[in-house]
């Protein structure tokens, strides 16, 4: 049995996982809870947010975000390849900047109008 | 120029009082920005975890922020950016200046205060030590890095563990830079426990509880810092000291609304929130000025913000339109055992609700505790149950209209902790 | 080759250009740091005394009261926030009130104007906070309060305007004297001078020591304080000092000129000039100590800490005289508490000084001593609008906090001695000094500053040399 805090919101569940139950999920509140205790003991993820280089915008940088979370050991190399876009005005929120990135089904997209 | 309604701020708080005003039938409404785009504080936030109980789905703090603004650019709503509010005078005119048209004094039918809070600094916590570059808000370090495309440092320690710091130690730990520790003098977090498993757990962040910073040292750049355990009086203990070698602090030590404006308009302040006393409909004690957001008190989610001001701008609009409520029959909410605030603090009793949403604040960790409402002669007229209460989460509870007419005068809102 | 090398651009390097740029000479300022009025200037209690601590018949007291008496009209001249709004010094028992008939008979020696002893009641009159324990309390109203950073940038401006040079980074490391003249070595150059002048505050003993002779004994001693935000800046509406002790004036606590509370200082002994830190236990006596004179201090509207040093020496008086082993050198050093006070009588002591020395002292035909400042928060709602249509950067306001506008900092950056780092901006134009103690508009500033004198972002300062804010740009950016 593993002890954790589920982070899906902002409630912040403690949740107890069974790993010996099929990752049987106890104190969330939800079922997004349920599927983050089996996901976190199992193959982590996360999203990540941060910026990138933008020209001929009204300011030096675009937020940016994955449209999904992508496994947690891979957040490093996710910034390494954020760090390397550059990308022209104008962006619309949503768009995609960089698609299936680091060999999964995660793309990175804007998450302002710029 | 005259206006039915004046919004001074353009971030959460005042984008959903211009959308929910409007959606209620005000077409003369004017918003007043300080900055040179509409969003706030929301534009820094570049992290996501906005809108899961507005809109359902986790957001970035600028996407949040684009989904008002979108809904406001279908409205005839004006905005005037780069603007700044001098001074509301007691017949609600609101002066302003900006550099694109001069000194102007906006007539108003109604005002919705939403200017947002300032972060604590250094000197309101009097860090001793040397003054060196590189101690910053935690909020202005953000502005740097997220909006700016600066790093502040390379090496850096976090005092305080309000959210904006936990989200600060994640984000400069993504941009390289090394994070030391986070240093926290109560003996809980401040900000959401999610926060410490994604910011500080995920990065092998330390998180020292019931520690501060005793000095600060180096004389141009910060070179070093000295954090101590504190006692229960928050007083380091001696022989407990740790340096570090950094040349960052960020401070994650509070916010503050910011109501200078509010004060210069005379308007009574709560000196437990540090924003204006309102009515449950969000008026302040000036009749046809409201407050909503992190002006009216600190909050934790952006969703709350966004409903609370909708609550505002409705009502602002209502009173520009000429309904304007009787304060002949006025129900006080006065604070009780471990309650440190509640917004509102007075309800109209004429107006016609439902029920009121009280908002408030535990003053220490609860266990599994039962919030109860009783009146003046000790009769109680609800209570609730929570599993888990802390002052970094607010609280809220629902009182049906039906409960607050049984009450005999005054109301109060206490805490007790254990089961029952 | 200078007629006259001023060593040290703080209050009193600034007095003595200001007070020697009406004549006709060629005067240099040297100033080690990258700004002016870096030193004891800018962190003190920013009073200006009415005269009656010092001794009778020192050059102290001399100096004080008739310092004092010229500072009024200096400030018109200059446009400096002055308010002569009188002293009191607390007697809290039967000790403290013979201490005060003492300070009382000196102050009727030193001339100084209207002093009297009134009642505790009679002070709680006055200042309804005062502790019910005041028993008495001497009255100066000839005290006042005033912008010491503010003061010192306006008269070395207006020195700079009127021809005398100015150069910043050139600490001072040898002096080499000649039969007519000497060559002032610096880091940055070398410059011959008829005369000289140590106006090099807590580093006079070091500018003397080039000399090859030690005159007097360095004992720098620090004083912490507390700002207030403007909120408390009402609760008293005078200077209210304490009872002197060997240590110093005591704690006091004092509107400022900005309308914030200031409360402090103590007195430590320090090693070095530099020795700026605040400590626990030095901001608790602090605390603790003003809360005997005043009721209802709440420490929680603090919004900076800081702390000073004076330039206290082993001598007890001012050191105003040419030093013993250079002739063309004349010490103005050990300019302690009440230096700020003193300073412009201070200045024209000195002038007189180098007179005898051989400095001829010849009015300039074109010299113009005066100097006005915007302040766009002061003005009305009318000059507000008429100034905004005539620079529309007066309508964008920087500072949230104390309503500084783009025009009075790109005002400041344009100046006769131009700032480079942001607390260069704050003592000139005010953004920076109020709540949030810069939090909104330092980035603002930083971009402005950085826009206006064409520079990288990244090389702006915080305020001296060294004090770097960003370290290199996201995203790959490094600095270089």
């Amino acid at each position: 049995m593993t002890n954790i805090i589920c982070i899906t919101c902002p409630k912040g569940c403690h949740l107890s996982v069974d790993e010996e139950n099929g990752y049987a999920v106890t104190g969330n509140s939800c079922p997004r809870g349920a599927e983050y205790g089996k996901n976190e003991l199992l193959h982590p993820v996360r999203v990540v947010t941060s910026t990138v280089r933008i020209d001929g915008a009204m300011l030096p940088r675009l937020p940016v975000k994955t449209d999904r979370p992508l496994p947690k050991e891979k957040m490093f190399d996710c910034m390494a390849l954020i760090d390397s876009i550059t990308v022209q005005s104008p962006v619309k929120v949503g768009q995609v900047l960089a698609a299936n990135i680091l060999g999964t089904d995660v793309n990175i997209v804007a998450a302002k109008t710029l | 120029m005259k206006y039915d309604l004046v919004i001074i701020g353009g971030g959460p708080a005042g984008l959903s009082a211009a959308n929910a005003a409007w959606e209620d039938g005000c077409r003369s409404i004017c918003i007043v920005e300080r900055d040179r785009e509409l969003g706030g504080i929301l534009n820094q936030c570049i992290h996501n975890g906005f809108g899961l109980h507005y809109f359902k789905e986790e957001l970035t703090g600028p996407e949040y922020a684009g989904r008002f603004i979108e809904m406001l650019q279908n409205t005839g709503v004006d905005v005037r950016l780069d603007a700044m509010v001098l001074e509301i005078t007691q017949e609600k005119e609101v002066h302003i200046v900006s550099s694109a048209g001069g000194y102007e004094v906006l007539e108003a039918g109604a005002v919705v205060l939403a200017m947002g809070c300032r972060e604590r600094t250094r000197g309101a916590i009097a860090i001793p030590g040397t003054r060196p570059a590189g101690v910053f808000t935690a909020g202005t370090a953000q502005r740097y890095l997220n909006i700016e495309g600066y790093m502040v440092g390379k090496r850096v320690v976090i005092l305080g563990s309000g959210d904006i710091g936990l989200i600060m130690a994640r984000r400069m730990t993504l941009e390289g830079a090394k994070v030391l520790a986070c240093v926290e003098v109560m003996p809980y977090s401040g900000g959401l426990t999610r926060n410490i498993v994604q910011c500080l757990d995920d990065f092998d962040i330390p998180l020292y509880l019931s520690h501060t910073i005793t000095d600060i040292q180096g004389k141009d750049r910060v070179e070093r810092v000295v954090v101590a355990e504190v006692g229960p009086d928050r007083r380091p203990i001696p022989g407990t000291e740790m340096a570090f070698d950094c040349d960052t602090v960020l401070l994650s030590v509070g916010l503050i609304p910011e109501n200078e404006l509010s004060r210069g308009a005379g308007i009574q302040m709560d000196p437990r929130t540090n924003g204006p006393v309102v009515y449950e409909n969000m008026e302040t004690s000036m009749p046809g000025v409201f407050a909503c957001g992190n002006v009216l008190h600190v909050h934790d989610l952006v969703d709350f913000v966004t409903a609370e001001a909708a609550r505002a701008g409705k009502a602002a609009a209502a009173y520009s339109a000429g309904k304007q409520l009787s304060t002949d029959h006025v129900l006080d909410i006065h604070n009780g055992n471990l309650v440190g605030y509640t917004v509102p603090q007075h309800i109209h009793m004429d107006a016609w609700f439902a029920a009121v949403d009280v908002f408030f604040r535990v003053r220490a960790v609860c266990g599994e505790s039962c919030i109860t409402v009783t009146d003046e002669t000790g009769a109680q007229i609800a209570s609730f149950r929570r599993e888990r209460m802390a002052p970094g989460e607010m609280e809220n509870i629902k009182l049906p209209r039906v409960l607050l007419e049984r009450a005999q005068g005054a109301i109060t809102v206490s805490v007790e902790e254990g089961s029952k | 080759m200078y007629d006259i090398t001023i060593v040290g651009c703080g209050i009193i390097g600034a007095s003595l250009a200001y007070q020697l740029s009406q004549y006709d000479l060629q005067v240099l300022v040297l100033e080690k740091e990258n700004d002016i009025a870096m030193g004891t200037t800018k962190a003190n209690s920013a009073i200006v005394h009415a005269g009656y601590d010092p001794e009778p018949g020192t050059l102290i007291s001399r100096l004080n009261v008739r310092g004092a008496e010229m500072m009024e009209d200096l400030c018109r001249k200059l446009d400096v926030r002055y308010k002569r709004i009188g002293s009191l010094v607390l007697a809290f028992d039967e000790k403290d009130r013979k201490h005060l008939e003492k300070l009382y008979d000196n102050g009727i020696k030193n001339g100084v104007p209207g002093i009297r002893i009134l009642s505790g009641e009679e002070a709680r009159e006055m200042e309804p906070h005062l502790s019910q324990q005041v028993c008495a309390a001497l009255y100066a109203p000839s005290a006042g309060i005033i912008d010491p950073w503010g003061l010192c940038i306006a008269e070395a401006e207006t020195a700079v305007r009127n021809g005398v040079t100015l150069k910043l980074r050139n600490g001072v490391t040898g002096l080499e004297q000649r039969e007519d003249s000497v060559v002032v070595h610096t880091e940055s150059g070398d410059y011959e001078t008829r005369y000289l002048v140590n106006c090099a505050g807590g580093w006079g003993h070091e500018i003397c020591a080039l000399t090859g002779e030690t005159e007097w004994e360095a004992m720098p001693s620090r004083g912490e304080y507390y700002l207030l935000d403007k909120s408390s800046g009402s609760l008293v509406n005078h200077v209210i000092f304490q009872c002197p002790t060997a240590a110093g004036k005591g704690v006091l606590v004092t509107q400022t000129v900005h309308g914030n509370l200031l409360v402090g200082p103590n007195a430590v002994p320090v090693k070095s000039p530099y020795n700026r830190e605040t400590s626990l236990d030095g901001l608790d006596a602090v605390a603790a100590a003003s809360r005997k004179s005043v009721d209802g201090i709440d420490l929680r509207q603090s919004i900076r800490t800081f702390a000073g040093v004076r330039a206290v020496t082993s001598e007890s008086d001012f050191i105003i005289r040419p030093a013993r082993a250079c002739p063309r050198m004349l010490h103005v050093a050990g300019i302690k508490s009440p230096g700020l006070s003193a300073a412009p009588a201070i200045a024209e002591y000195a002038a007189g000084i180098l007179a005898d020395m051989g400095v001829t002292l010849n009015q300039k035909a074109n010299w113009d001593g005066t100097r006005t400042q915007i302040r766009f928060k002061e003005l009305s709602q009318q000059e507000k609008a008429k100034l905004i249509a005539k620079d529309a950067r007066y309508g964008r306001v920087i500072c949230r906090c104390e309503t500084i506008t783009e025009g009075e900092i790109v005002a400041a950056i344009h100046s006769p001695i131009p700032p480079c780092s942001i607390d260069g901006i704050k003592r000139r134009a005010g953004a920076g000094m109020g709540r949030c103690q810069g939090g909104f508009c330092g980035p603002r500033v930083l971009d402005i500053l950085a826009r206006e004198l064409a520079t990288n972002p990244l090389d702006i300062l915080q305020d001296g040399d060294g004090t770097t804010l960003l370290i290199g740009e996201t995203k790959g950016g490094t600095k270089a």
